[in-house]
């Protein structure tokens, strides 16, 4: 049987922009399928923007890949309408194991707090990913929403002429030229756009190679995340295993940095190291092997005029924690609805200077956390070797030293602190849902509050009055009126009030916290919308 | 003050302390690290002072459980 990245899902097909006399326009053109250009083409056909995905293969993702989807992912998934999918195949997991040596060291629960619609994280293979994403391209076409997906079309040249980008596109039938009034870069790590503008892509470079082994097997393993330093089977290295569905395991296993990549990807190597970690008696088959080294680097900024990066182009990060694919939806997240209102000639071109704030400040705040957990991983020195297993041997015995392990710590969303688009907390309330943060779900009547909150600006009343409905400098803010009498939990006092008796919050469409009063006040709110749309 | 070691996660921000700890180190020979962790053991010693405190700290370091 074939495996699902072994099949074309969107083939080439002639389009009729190959036979224009003169470059056809299109509103915006997104390159790359893989999750975050199709994430943010979804983003844009849901909003009735007409969007063009080009893409070199026809493919999805060959291999597993990024395999670990975190909770604001999965909810950003839900609202482009493939969240379910995913959760209802990958597989859900809390516990994991640290082993030092020969030995367990400690064992953790991430004990995921309760109210909300998603799980802390899945694994899911990026090819089941991408198929779910591509799935709901389908379905949006069907619909009739201005989205096509053009397989095998290469983008060979780029120009970005401060009021629309133009490219030159290679296809098995030759070469066409085609504008976009923006075009969004989802081109990966390697961005050849960001290459062919000359773009700078700085930072620091880790001298380590990895080796990805998926294998199919049935194991007794228990569905956990269990990381090695230092183990026996790979000694003075790490290792890695998890579960993925479909009785795939992923195994990751340091190498270190002066070693034949091509040698040691050959399965007469790969499965020696995996018997010595796995046992000799279980029985497994490669799905999928390959090696990486990585980079901790971002660009100085992720627009260029008409031209726009997200995810890998324009930020990479260390695999440890999961903050490549993670981040790069929340990229998007931030980027739709801001260049809808400029399409739309709602809100100032200016609005998108807070997209590099904001997600640079996300970048950021990755590229930190996956450089320290880089660190204890692979130690760079005799001393911080030293440490590092000094905090290890400590774990064992006393409760202090495990939150300093760090063998990655797992992607949560970043909280726009300073943003030009928040106003000042009025608030006396819970720190998480300060201006700047995502919002926290809870259980809300029979479903979530998320879902409620969809994608256009909204007024959340917490027992405070307000009108149902404002419209300020052409944008629409609807209210959404809640209580703390129906709220048996408490959840949403603990999360939106805290001390306070009530609250009036006004949200982004990408659900982040824009302002917070205790009570509604119709000047003050507008002030918040107007700098919400990068308008005052 | 307590007579009894911290023994529980007690360092707000402890992945910052931890990157600043290695900061520290950086760029040291080995032999200049070893120095900057003795002289960091005396330092913080001076600022615990309690003696009772310091010969538990003393046993919790050398992974010996508390009788």
């Amino acid at each position: 049987m074939n495996k699902i990245f072994e099949i074309p899902l969107y083939a080439y097909e002639r389009s009729p922009d190959q036979d224009a006399e003169t470059p056809v326009r299109r509103k915006v053109v997104v390159v790359g399928a893989g999750p975050i250009g199709l994430g943010a083409a979804i983003d844009f056909a849901q909003q009735g923007i007409e969007v063009v995905i080009l893409d070199d293969n026809d493919k999805v993702s060959f291999g597993s890949r990024a395999v670990c989807y975190a909770k604001r992912p999965l909810e950003i998934l839900d609202r482009l309408g493939c969240g379910k999918p995913m959760v209802d195949k990958g597989v859900e997991w809390n516990v994991g194991k640290v082993f030092f040596d020969e030995r367990q060291v400690y064992q953790f629960d991430l004990l995921p707090e309760d109210g909300h619609q998603f799980p802390a994280f899945i694994n899911l293979q990026q090819y089941y990913f991408e198929e779910y994403m591509v799935n709901r391209v389908h379905e949006l076409q069907k619909q009739g929403a201005p989205i096509e997906i053009r397989g095998r079309n290469k983008v060979l040249k780029v120009e970005e002429h401060g009021d629309h980008a133009s490219v030159l596109v290679d296809t098995p039938e030759g070469q066409y030229a085609l504008e976009a009034d923006w075009l969004v870069a989802c081109d990966g790590a390697t961005s050849p756009i960001r290459g062919m503008l000359g773009l700078d892509f700085v930072g620091r470079v880790f001298e380590d190679n990895f080796l990805i082994a998926d294998v199919i097997m049935d194991a007794e393993f228990p569905t956990e995340r269990w990381f090695w330093f230092d183990p026996p089977f790979n000694k003075g290295q790490s290792a890695l295993l998890h579960k993925q569905p479909d009785g795939v395991w992923r195994i990751d296993l340091q190498l270190g940095w002066d070693i034949d990549k091509e040698e040691e990807k050959k399965p007469e190597n790969v499965i020696p190291r995996l018997k010595a970690m796995l046992g000799d008696d279980v029985q497994f088959e490669l799905e999928w092997v390959s090696i990486y080294t990585f980079q901790c680097r971002r660009m100085e900024t992720f627009r260029q005029g008409r031209v726009i990066f997200a995810g890998d182009a324009a930020h990479q990060v260390s695999p440890f924690g999961a903050r490549g694919a993670n981040s790069g939806l929340q990229d998007t997240d931030n980027l739709c609805w801001k260049l809808k209102l400029v399409m739309d000639g709602t809100a100032p071109e200016s609005l998108l200077d807070s997209y590099d704030y904001e997600r640079i400040h996300g970048a950021d705040e990755n590229i930190m956390n996956s450089s320290r957990s880089t660190d204890f991983i692979t130690p760079k020195s005799d001393m911080s070797r030293v440490l590092r297993d000094a905090v290890l041997d400590l774990s064992e015995v006393h409760d202090f030293a495990r939150p300093l392990v760090n063998s990655g710590r797992l992607s949560v969303p970043c909280t726009y602190d300073g943003s030009p688009l928040n106003s000042a907390d009025a608030l006396d309330g819970p720190d998480r849902t300060r201006p700047g943060s995502h919002c926290p779900d809870l259980p809300v009547g029979d479903g979530y509050l998320l879902p409620k909150l969809g994608d256009k600006f909204t007024l959340l009343t917490i027992d405070a009055d307000a009108p149902d409905k404002i419209e300020e400098s052409g944008i629409t803010v609807t209210r959404l009126a809640l209580s703390t009498k129906n709220d048996p939990s408490q959840m949403l006092k603990d999360r939106y009030l805290g001390d306070a008796e009530s609250g009036v919050y006004l949200i982004r469409p990408d659900q982040h916290v824009a302002a917070r009063r205790p009570s509604y006040d119709d000047n003050l709110i507008r002030a918040a919308i107007r700098r919400a749309i990068g308008k005052e | 003050m307590s007579d009894q070691l911290t023994l529980t996660p007690n360092i707000a921000g402890a992945d910052d302390f931890y990157a600043e700890l290695l900061t520290t180190h950086e760029g040291l020979s080995k032999a200049d690290s070893d120095a900057l962790n003795a002289r960091l053991v005396l330092v913080l010693a001076n600022h615990i002072g309690d003696r009772v405190i310091l010969s538990q700290a003393l046993a919790a370091a050398a992974l010996k459980s508390e009788e």
